[in-house]
């Protein structure tokens, strides 16, 4: 018998193939010639363009674009990867509403910014579909440089450094490289098994040898690879998930919202993926939107984001709450989980409206029940399996300069790293410039 | 509501608004449509003698494209008529009978020799056509056989012919120039000269739109070659306008009739050409790039316009503007004025700033938050910025009052008009009596 939204209890297959296929294709989709000639014609070249200073790698935003408006679409792209290697990644993922887009002179004169992310998707795609690399190697340095973690920093860090000539040893506690990029992020955003093109495309630089399910502190420790290795950095994110801190949280189908997040991206078959009727997910960042909206498109009938704040504290950006409730996502505000109710699986989750008060959040004494067939939390993500020893801030290594830490011969950069936005293209920065400060270091 | 009618060189029309002589008006089909749709009169396209020409089967057309391939300027190769004399004639005598208001003028060349003309122009006098345009001007293909603008290049070819036509038709003759001359005023009054009841121009110019980097070929390219083609639309208007006003200016040919061709799209390039001195319009690219209903919006647009300036009629307008075009040594240089920059209306793209610190004076500042600030001390008032300025009326231009001391020169601004001629770095300049 077909499943449809409405069947009780958790099933795969609640929505026709072809339903599910055009809910998880590109959100964006690529522009085609004219259109990015068109997009790119509206670009003003700005004077010390605001849009390169709100991208945190700082790419040659006005260049890139003359670039593909005089049909130099490869040559747009080497502008970009020179700055930022992931830059077909960050062309999906950014949150470019809060970034290039925001600080584009356009979005204050018109309200309609350049479309600066699609156009940097166009140049990359360009290049990246005909499986060019455009950079080779310096002369061989005879370093040898430990990357642990190859998420966007890592792999960042990676390519910098084998660019400059060192030997690069990248390691990864999962089965497959790319981070957040493989296993973090919604599937619409990255269709078509981007992430992992991108790690190959990028692992074309060669000297970057790829040592998959080794995890610090479990085969791997600090001691030996700065032993090992001229350098070492830390890319490794955060992998431990918050608590919800209420009853009943060890209920089954209570599950982190990464974890369901990386299990649909390693799904092949989205028709087999079992999704909830009702899908409650608490949190409000970009984790929480993706693990609501695509409850939604595997046919959740219902799906709830609670959120324990007000909508200008979410993190999750004002696009990505768009994109949640014109998917039919339902967005409560000022509610915070305090008991999750069920016989063995969660049925109910009970909620109590907050307030702002003097001292912070108060609870108001009012409750209310949400059904939940399933329950993911994505109320923050902290750091897991830091070095003993290394100094923290904040729960984060602490860093300094570029990416120095407390511990001589170690760096580190993304999300584990102290201070920035969990942002893939803040990650890539950061990894970038460690990279050079350490060849700098070790070639100074 | 301002009356559009038109009486140019005694020819009526509904309005000021003809089609060119070009491939728009090359047959009875087209024409009946551009009459339906609105236009005030047409220009045949070019009749030649039997054996009419042939045209190349390749590409005719280069093109210059702007943003999102916006149509700025066309060139072409095409030549004059390839369809038999008899043919066109018929039918323009049929069209002429059936839309007797509207200006029915028919373009000629035939060799510069006057048994030719003699033989032509008895047949388009029997059309019942309202005048004829003799084109003194295409650039491509004919002149390498001793017409167009091999013609229009030559002032006593150019009166020569024109007289034998007045000799030899009662129809007015309307001498169509070449832009592709050091001085337009020189065919202009060689055509006065002859007695040309008008002038019209411009026709095109000399060009080469682009070239093919694969092919190393110009563009458009025939069977891997290309020939230079004339030059239309959007991007020639500036040259148009400039050698109108040179004639309407010109004490030789000062009252002479022009009907203005070069770029004309908008209501709003109407009425430039007529304030420069132009009866008439004559329109091509515009219409081969959007088709002929732009008419509409030139009618409504100019009618528009005309009723809130208190315009009644089209000779209100025509050569309104040419008393203030004058030579540069006439220009008022106690006349001081400094950019100033609306900071609410910036979007602080620093344009302004790139443009003046690169290739200017150094007259803008850039401040922390991006605030862009002009310095009077260097601002000599070039209007770069203003250009430039993706933001219209952000950047204006504002006059110094009469008293006040210019930061830049230090000097008192002066009440009265004082020009170059009278200047003291003028060795030429004449003692102030």
């Amino acid at each position: 018998m077909t499943q449809s939204e409405l069947t009780p209890g958790i099933v795969s297959g609640r929505l026709p193939e072809d339903r599910l296929e055009s809910n998880f294709s590109d959100l964006h989709p690529a522009y085609d010639e004219h259109e990015a000639a068109v997009a790119a014609d509206r670009c003003y070249f700005c004077y010390d363009a605001p849009c390169v200073t709100a991208c945190p790698t700082e790419i040659d935003i006005p260049l890139f674009i003359r670039q593909i408006s005089t049909g130099m679409d490869e040559a747009a792209a080497k502008t970009i990867f020179e700055q930022n290697i992931l830059g077909g990644m960050c062309a999906r993922v950014c949150p470019t509403e809060n970034l290039c887009e925001q600080a584009c002179v356009r979005e204050a004169a018109e309200g309609k910014p350049v479309e600066i992310g699609r156009l940097q998707r166009h140049a990359t795609d360009s290049l990246m579909e005909r499986n060019v690399h455009p950079f080779t190697r310096g002369a061989p340095t005879g370093k040898r440089i430990a990357v642990v973690g190859a998420g966007p920093a890592g792999l960042a860090c990676a390519h910098r450094l084998a660019m400059k000539g060192h030997d690069v040893v990248l390691f990864d506690s999962r089965s497959k490289a790319g981070g957040l990029n493989e296993f973090g992020i919604a599937s619409y955003k990255t269709p078509n098994d981007f992430a992992q093109a991108e790690v190959d495309w990028l692992l074309q630089i060669g000297g970057i040898e790829v040592e998959l399910g080794k995890r610090l502190g479990e085969g791997l420790s600090i001691e030996d690879l700065t032993d090992q290795y001229d350098a070492v950095f830390l890319g490794i994110g955060l992998a431990g998930v918050n608590a919800l801190r209420a009853p009943g949280e060890d209920k089954e189908e209570v599950r982190d919202a990464v974890n369901f997040i990386a299990e649909l991206r390693q799904t092949s078959d989205l028709s087999m993926l079992p999704i909830g009727r009702h899908v409650v997910v608490v949190g409000g960042g970009m984790t929480a939107v993706d693990a609501a909206v695509q409850s939604k498109l595997l046919g959740a009938e219902e799906v709830t984001m609670v959120y324990r704040r007000g909508r200008d504290r979410m993190a999750a950006s004002v696009f990505e709450q768009d994109l949640a409730a014109s998917k039919g996502v339902r967005i409560i505000t000022h509610a915070q989980p305090v008991a999750v109710h069920g016989n063995g699986s969660v049925r109910e989750v009970e909620f109590e409206y907050t307030k702002d008060g003097p001292n912070g959040l108060e609870p108001t004494g009012e409750t209310f029940r949400l059904a939940a067939d399933q329950l993911f939390k994505a109320i923050g993500q902290r750091l897991e399996g830091a070095p003993a020893g290394m100094m923290l801030s904040d729960g984060k290594i602490t860093v300094t300069g570029a990416g120095r830490t407390s511990v001589e011969k170690v760096w580190a950069g993304g999300d584990c790293a102290a201070g920035g936005d969990d942002l893939t293209v803040t990650a890539v920065a950061e990894g970038r410039d460690a990279a050079e400060d350490i060849h700098a270091q070790l070639m100074g | 509501m301002a009356d559009l009618t038109t009486e140019f060189v005694g020819i009526k029309s509904p309005n000021p608004f003809w089609l060119a002589s070009a491939p728009p008006t090359d047959k009875e089909y087209n024409v009946r449509r551009a009459f339906d749709a609105g236009w005030g009169g047409v220009v045949w396209k070019t009749l030649g003698l039997d054996p009419h020409v042939v045209n190349v089967n390749g590409p005719r057309y280069g093109v210059l494209h702007g943003g999102d391939r916006r149509v700025m300027g066309i060139n072409n190769i095409e030549l004059i008529t390839d369809r038999p004399l008899e043919t066109n004639l018929r039918e323009i005598k049929a069209v002429k009978r059936d839309y007797p208001d509207r200006a029915m003028i028919v373009s000629l060349m035939v060799p510069c020799e006057e048994w030719a003309w003699k033989e032509i122009l008895p047949k388009v006098e029997e059309t019942g056509a309202d005048g004829i345009e003799l084109n003194f001007g295409c650039p491509h293909g004919m002149s390498e056989r001793g017409m167009g603008s091999a013609v229009g290049q030559v002032p006593e070819y150019i009166e020569m012919v024109t007289r034998w036509c007045k000799q030899n038709t009662r129809m007015p003759v309307i001498v169509k120039l070449t832009p592709n001359i050091a001085d337009i005023r020189k065919p202009a009054r060689a055509a006065h000269a002859g007695g040309a009841d008008a002038v019209s121009l411009i026709n095109t110019i000399n060009s080469i739109t682009s070239v093919d980097l694969d092919q190393m070929a110009p563009e458009p390219t025939i069977d891997g070659k290309g020939t230079h083609g004339g030059y239309c639309g959007p991007a020639v208007k500036p040259i148009a306008l400039n050698m109108v006003s040179e004639i309407a200016r010109d004490p030789e040919t000062a009252h002479l009739p022009i009907s203005g061709i070069g770029g004309v799209s908008t209501w709003r390039d109407v009425a430039e050409f007529l304030a420069l001195g132009a009866g008439t319009v004559q329109v091509c690219t515009a219409a081969m790039t959007y088709g002929f209903k732009i008419v509409e919006e030139m009618a409504a647009g100019l009618s528009e316009w005309m009723d809130a300036k208190g315009y009644a009629s089209i000779d209100e307008v025509t050569g309104r503007a040419i008393p203030n075009v004058t030579d540069w040594q006439y220009l008022n240089l106690n006349y001081v004025t400094k950019a100033r920059i609306d900071q609410d209306a910036c979007i602080k793209c620093g344009r302004c700033y790139a443009a003046c610190e690169d290739t200017s004076h150094q007259a803008i500042a850039m401040k922390p938050g991006r605030v862009f600030e002009v310095i009077d001390e260097e601002c000599v008032a070039c209007n770069l910025c203003v250009n430039v300025c993706p933001v219209e009326d952000c950047i204006t231009m504002e006059e110094l009052p009469t008293g006040q001391t210019d930061p830049r020169t230090g000097k008192v601004v002066a009440g009265e008009y004082a020009n170059w001629t009278s200047h003291p770095n003028n060795p030429a300049a004449k003692a102030a009596e």
